[in-house]
């Protein structure tokens, strides 16, 4: 094991070395860096090319200066590498260290939404698969796929930021709105759901009502203005979690699993105004990542105390009602902080940002409201990339789980007389997660040359608005020191997911050939 | 021996009654046929065919082109790119100047009536008619596409098929160097080339673009050959003397020919959004040339006091983009040996008096 990953990281390192090589070169030949002195009447025009010639050594053909550069990158195993210095005169490793997290803060949430949402919807076709709400599917995924996403980011910010922004202004919902919202929800719910004639439209005619009522609600009581959940709330969406998550993890007819995952549900509504008080005292991401700690270890005793056999799966279960339900918490404390932040100066009442990764202008102290901020500044880059990212993850998990059904064990599973849910999330869906796994880990990879498009409509400083900024000033540094940061970043996502791959699937053995 | 077999596949077919209704349509045609039956089956793979072809010759019937930089083709619309006229004002809502003029509500339904109008797209901010721009815009993105395609395309299936069929140090240069490649995200390379070329036109643009996409199906094309060329039929051919030219180009191609169609859609389909991700941020095609991107770039500012400006070139990219990934799925189906059709109940309720019907007969 250990000489297959050294093996592998030997070859990534040729891999980045041959790729930045190429890059140089082509950008060292494209880029012609004393274009601008060129043209210019400057009286000490030649001193300045001469001077400028020096410092970005241009008297070095391209494939050997190549190699100082290289040399200042090795510093990276003495601790202290070395990019070179930026046109603007600024150490290019300053600006990736402002601009790396930036970047890694939108691809990571723009990946985790659009892989959830689109195994969730592409498992879903696969189950009805040739129904009405797979077609349905498979023509939004090509839509998307077809979208270009500096598009999208022009509409979003648009009809979600501008007009919504807009609309807070007076937060009356109109009547036809809440009933084309029913109206749509309830052919969501009832083509996900419906299989004969009557389940179809009973559950139609449920989410309608659920549905438009609730945004009739939110709308008669300006909770936009003002939202929060609250400890009843929360405790009914905490037991519905519960029942949930036990259903898919492991069967309702669990009632060991049923019972520690409802005290856990219970629990987190107990410790409300506890954790409330945390929060408004102790603020802080360390102090959330304590009690996440303190949550989670509860509930793996709390799964232990109710089960006797059997143990892993139910504290699986409560776990993640555990967690999910803490989400609910974490979510009515950013809901709390919503109206003290629309009041800031800054950002009277217009809360959903187009441009910037966060408001400069927003000079609190406060953790929670500097924490919406770049919550809301996410929030359209994030659905841009989704809404591009999750039709690959709707197609990709339809086409695996079809797969996967059509497998000897499965047939097996059902003769043996398991119960469907045992059959889909046992056998089927295990399996359609291996290949997944590693095509969310390498996606990683491919969102970040995405993001440079949606980081310069969003007006991000992000690496992909450097890498932009290096290729207009023609500065060679700059656009190797982001592409090499992005590059480790591919390569090594390719290492993990092979990594991952292996570990998941028994049936392929390390070592052997590669 | 023959006819022993041929009967025993009549009765099988006659047991399973899906299959015998698929094996049915399927007898006695070559794979040309069957391919081209279930591709036309594919009802969303042939509206996009409509579709797509429409805008072609849309685009390049509205506007004078050259061909091959020569021969000058003329068009059957009114204004050129390059033509000013007045910019309209007064008769557009909310205050706005050259709206367009396009109408497609009847008169009986409250409209204007079906018709064109003089500016159908409406006017940009110096009255050029918009029509005309994004005709010319379209024109300029198909043939990007087309050109960056065939270029990407074919480096792809010959570095592909030398090394899966040559294997050796031959496919250990190759593959390492599409390694290599396959590491830098094609928008840098697309904008750190694009920003000292794209003054040089837009075919040289996407001539130099194609250069670089085709990593990705020369990686799919060595994987098919490898496995193509251990299959019986290779060792037959070679034993019977085949030269290794024959081998590729007649066992090997035609059969990966199905894989390599559809990649080759999906590339198009990524070439077209690439130039115009590419135009948008200022680095593919520049003024004063035209690109679908390019005017979604130039005037998304206007898009609140104007949004046909906006609308009207993002609905071209999107209607080539899909219709290219509908004809790719609909290839794809019918180049799928294991595709079935889904059998409809009528079908089979007839399949099974067929069978009936032969049971009785026995």
């Amino acid at each position: 094991m250990v000489a297959f990953i050294l093996r592998r990281l030997g070859v990534l390192g040729v891999i980045l070395f041959g790729s930045s090589f190429i890059l140089y070169n082509l950008a060292a030949i494209s880029a012609d860096p004393l274009q601008d002195l060129k043209l210019s009447t400057d009286p000490d025009r030649d001193a300045k090319i001469l001077v400028l010639t020096r410092e970005l050594q241009l008297d070095v053909p391209p494939p050997l200066r190549y190699f100082l550069w290289l040399r200042g990158v090795f510093g990276i195993f003495l601790g202290k590498p070395n990019f070179g210095t930026g046109r603007d005169g600024l150490a290019v490793i300053d600006s990736l260290a402002l601009a790396i997290p930036v970047t890694l803060r939108l691809v990571a949430a723009a990946t985790l939404l659009a892989a959830v949402l689109g195994i969730m919807i592409g498992i879903v076709t696969a189950l009805r698969q040739y129904s009405r709400f797979d077609y349905s599917m498979t023509f939004v995924a090509f839509l998307l796929f077809s979208l270009p996403v500096f598009w999208v980011a022009v509409l979003l910010k648009e009809y979600l930021a501008i007009s919504f922004n807009d609309f807070l202004r007076e937060p009356i919902i109109p009547i036809q709105f809440i009933i084309g919202f029913g109206l749509v929800s309830g052919l969501f719910w009832a083509s996900v759901v419906g299989r004969s004639r009557k389940t179809f439209w009973s559950t139609y005619a449920v989410a309608f009502a659920v549905s438009s009522s609730l945004v009739a609600i939110f709308g008669v009581t300006g909770w936009l203005l003002n939202p929060s959940l609250g400890p009843v709330v929360i405790l009914v969406l905490s037991i519905g979690i519960a029942f949930g998550v036990t259903q898919i993890s492991v069967g309702l007819g669990n009632r060991a699993a049923l019972r520690a995952s409802l005290t856990m549900a219970g629990l987190s509504v107990v410790a409300f105004y506890p954790v409330n008080w945390v929060f408004d005292n102790y603020p802080g991401g360390l102090n959330i990542f304590l009690m996440a700690c303190v949550l989670i270890t509860t509930a793996v005793f709390v799964g232990l105390g109710f089960s006797k056999v059997d143990r892993a799966p139910i504290v699986r279960t409560t776990i993640i009602t555990a967690v999910l339900s803490a989400i609910l918490v974490l979510v009515d404390k950013f809901m709390q902080t919503w109206k003290p932040y629309m009041e800031t100066d800054a950002i009277n009442y217009r809360p959903v940002p187009t441009v910037g990764e966060r408001n400069d202008l927003l000079d609190t102290p406060d953790f929670w409201i500097s924490s919406l901020d770049v919550l809301t500044h996410l929030f359209l880059p994030t659905l841009a990339l989704t809404l591009i990212g999750f039709a690959g993850y709707i197609r990709f998990a339809r086409g695996t789980l079809l797969e996967v059904l059509n497998q000897d064990y499965i047939r097996t599973a059902r003769a043996k007389g398991l119960s469907e849910r045992t059959v889909i999330m046992r056998h089927a869906f295990r399996n359609t997660m291996i290949p997944m796994a590693t095509i969310l880990v390498a996606d990683f990879a491919g969102v970040i040359g995405g993001a440079f498009i949606t980081e310069s409509v969003f007006a991000w400083s992000g690496m992909g608005t450097l890498a932009l900024q290096g290729i207009r000033s023609q500065d060679l540094n700059l656009l190797m020191g982001t592409f090499f940061v992005t590059a480790t970043m591919a390569v090594l996502a390719n290492f993990v997911a092979d990594l991952l791959y292996s570990a998941l699937d028994p049936r392929i053995r390390v070592g052997s050939g590669a | 021996m023959a006819r022993k077999s041929k009967a025993s596949v009549e009765s099988t077919e006659v047991l399973s009654g899906e299959n015998a209704i698929q094996n049915k349509e399927i007898e006695g045609l070559s794979q040309g046929q069957i391919v081209r039956k279930r591709f036309f089956r594919h009802r969303a793979a042939v509206i996009s065919l409509f579709t797509i072809t429409g805008i072609v010759l849309l685009a390049f019937t509205a506007l004078d082109w050259k061909l091959f930089g020569m021969v000058k083709v003329p068009g059957w619309w009114k204004w050129t790119p390059e033509d000013l006229p007045e910019l309209r004002y007064g008769d557009c809502p909310n205050d706005t100047v050259g709206c367009p003029t396009i109408s497609l509500l009847p008169k009986f339904l409250g409209g204007q009536g079906i018709g064109l109008g003089t500016h159908p797209f409406g006017q940009d901010d110096i009255g050029r008619d918009y029509f005309a721009l994004v005709m010319k815009g379209t024109q300029r993105s198909l043939s990007v596409m087309v050109v960056i395609g065939s270029i990407a395309a074919t480096l792809g299936i010959v570095v592909g098929s030398i090394s899966g069929f040559y294997r050796g140090r031959i496919d250990a240069i190759l593959m390492r160097f599409v390694d290599f490649m396959i590491t830098i995200p094609v928008i840098i390379i697309g904008s750190v080339v694009g920003y000292r070329y794209g003054n040089l036109g837009a075919v040289f643009l996407a001539f130099l673009l194609g250069l670089f996409s085709w990593t990705g199906l020369s990686r799919l094309v060595r994987g098919e050959f490898l496995s193509l060329r251990e299959r019986e039929f290779v060792d037959a051919a070679r034993v019977a003397g085949a030269t290794n030219k024959r081998i590729i180009f007649k066992h090997i191609l035609p059969n990966a020919i199905g894989v390599i169609i559809v990649s080759v859609t999906l590339l198009l389909s990524g070439a077209i959004l690439l130039e115009t991700a590419l135009s948008y941020i200022g680095f593919g095609v520049v003024p004063p040339d035209v690109s679908l991107g390019l005017l979604i770039s130039q005037y998304q500012d206007s898009f609140t006091t104007r949004p046909w400006l906006f609308w009207y070139p993002g609905f071209f990219i999107i209607s080539i983009a899909l219709s290219i990934n509908f004809i790719g799925d609909g290839l794809r189906d019918a180049f799928d040996p294991r595709q079935r059709r889904r059998i409809s109940k009528k079908e089979r309720q007839e399949s099974a008096t067929a069978r009936k019907l032969a049971q009785a007969n026995d």
